[in-house]
């Protein structure tokens, strides 16, 4: 039984008390006080499911993938293969060779831009990315441009986060010397739900040959991905935001690319043939699996995918919708709270990013304050720049404080951390 | 409480009144630091006397109320202290002078200053 008395049903229908049940973590107490746990865009909890099944194969099967003939081998690579044609199919990416594990989102796009990127960007290319990048869809594009001469560009955001691109702004941007255009589907700071069909048919139709990779971190765990239906050339998560554990992330590739780029680490695994001089790659996606990959990890983002699929990616996200409607309006009660982000809630993500500020609008409580005070109650908030420090800049704030939900959150939660805030508000004197 | 140890009344003070918060020009150290962490920015000017005494110390930036408050103190503390004196100052020097034990994670918060500190008086022998 989890602390935290859920007292509203949620419209979803969902059983939230049964759902915090499968979430150990929930039974705990923090400085004395029931765990709230709202920074689930830095990486969720894992149910009961997921260990279990990371358990399961160190007990039951623990054997190495694609090795022996022995029965233990053969069972762990089914159940590792297996969790690849789940995450195919969670995700509709279709032939499940387009699915490549690697350690997180961060390797997935340093393997594309280390793989891809080195062979198909010149001296004077552009690579076009926005301002809501996180790092890690930033700094692997800055090491590739300056190594190679070529140029990144940025699509601004308006004054509530939403990408600047009607289409002859996109004009502008999107040239013949566009090699890539890499974005996040979901913002990690501001919440914004970017409509990536659209932008991936615009871009196209602007420049047929330019690739396109979506950084989708924030937007699997959270709703409906449909890979054949938004048509990116690359597509980037993290299983540890999905109630799977770390050290498991997904690249999708459309085939013929993978079959034409080069593998990113070498060693095992990813061959064919060795010889003394050399040696000729495998197969996709093995080429790009060298050594032994993380397969309890594998197995548990597998399990993750069978959890959140059994209570369903429409119902996960309509939940986490209400929490953030109820969320935005509460917060907008609080004086001197200002949020950043779209004030729809159709077009963000159960993402909500504030500051407490003075008369002048200036950042009064640093949100590292703020969390330290929010965590003297319980509550798990994340603060600081959210590997966003571009776009700080933008919003002109050193740092923001940030909520995030999942699935197992409640709205008697956001209560608690309202009042939370308020604690703080008086211990600084506002 | 934790809150009551890291936010006590008196750290509250500093951090909304602090006394050596500004600017100086020609200074004879100057260093600035940030903690990637938070985002915590300190720079910290020096005037000197002689060569050898802090004359003058004040620190500009922004951060959170554990990094300025602490920045504050310190360049409060070190005026009139010649830099040998100072190159001897301890992690546990500032914990005492900003009189909290922080958690592990906000302990940066309140050692940027010292690093600063550091960063500046380094620059003492290179330019003598």
């Amino acid at each position: 039984m989890s602390a935290t008395v859920v007292k509203q049903k949620p419209k979803t229908g969902l059983n939230i008390r049964k759902i915090r049940a499968d979430f150990p973590i929930l039974n705990r107490k923090i400085h004395g006080k029931p765990l709230i746990y709202l920074d689930n865009a830095a990486t969720s909890q894992k149910p009961n499911q997921v260990i279990d099944s990371i358990v399961d194969y160190y007990k039951n099967y623990n054997a190495n993938v694609h090795r022996g003939v022995h029965t233990l081998s053969e069972e762990a690579t089914e159940a590792y293969e297996a969790s690849r044609k789940k995450v195919a199919d969670f995700i509709n990416a279709g032939d499940s060779r387009q699915v490549v594990f690697v350690k997180n989102a961060t390797e997935a796009i340093n393997l594309v831009a280390y793989s891809w990127g080195r062979t198909n960007i010149k001296k004077g290319d552009e690579i076009l990315l926005t301002d809501m990048e996180h790092h890690s869809n930033l700094v692997p594009w800055q090491r590739l441009v300056n190594e190679l001469g070529a140029k990144l560009k940025f699509i601004p955001i308006d004054e509530r986060g939403q990408l600047q691109m009607s289409k002859d702004k996109l004009q502008k941007l999107v040239t013949s010397k566009t090699k890539l255009v890499a974005f996040t589907h979901v913002s990690n700071v501001l919440g914004t739900i970017n409509p990536v069909k659209r932008i991936v048919s615009d871009i196209r139709n602007l420049n047929p040959d330019a690739k396109i990779l979506i950084d989708g971190s924030q937007a699997v765990p959270h709703m409906t991905v449909s890979i054949q239906s938004i048509n990116p050339d690359f597509y980037v998560f993290t299983g540890h935001k999905m109630l799977g554990p770390t050290g498991v992330g997904v690249l999708y590739a459309k085939k013929e690319l993978l079959e034409k780029m080069d593998p990113f680490l070498s060693g095992g695994e990813m061959i064919l043939e060795v010889e003394k001089e050399k040696s000729s790659w495998n197969y996709i996606p093995w080429k790009f699996e060298a050594g032994t990959p993380n397969i309890a990890g594998v197995i548990g983002l597998g399990a993750a995918i069978d959890y959140l699929s059994g209570i369903g990616m429409k119902n996960v996200r309509e939940h986490e919708k209400e929490l953030t409607i109820y969320a935005l309006e509460e917060l907008a009660r609080v004086n001197n709270l200002v949020t950043y982000g779209p004030e729809d809630a159709e077009r963000r993500g159960g993402v909500v990013s504030f500051n407490i500020v003075n008369e002048k609008g200036k950042v009064a409580i640093h949100p590292h304050d703020l969390a330290s005070i929010l965590d003297s109650e319980g509550v798990a908030t994340r603060s600081g720049h959210h590997c966003a420090q571009p776009l700080m800049k933008v919003l002109d704030i050193p740092a923001a404080a940030r909520i995030s939900f999942y699935i197992y959150n409640t709205k008697e939660e956001i209560d608690i951390l309202i009042t939370a805030i308020e604690k703080a508000k008086k211990i600084f004197r506002l | 409480m934790i809150e009551d140890l890291l936010y006590r009344e008196e750290l509250l003070e500093v951090f909304q009144n602090p006394k050596n918060r500004g600017k100086i020009a020609n200074p004879d150290l100057e260093a600035k630091l940030l903690n990637p962490l938070c985002g915590d920015v300190v720079t910290l000017q020096i005037k000197l006397n002689g060569g050898k005494v802090v004359q003058k110390a004040v620190f500009s930036g922004n951060g959170c109320a554990i990094s300025q408050a602490s920045a504050s103190l310190l360049a409060e503390n070190i005026e009139g202290k010649n830099l040998e004196q100072i190159r001897k100052l301890k992690s546990n020097d500032i914990l005492a002078l900003v009189g909290i034990n922080p958690t592990p994670a906000r302990m940066k918060c309140a050692l940027l200053s010292l690093d600063v500190l550091m960063e500046a008086i380094k620059q003492n022998g290179s330019k003598s």
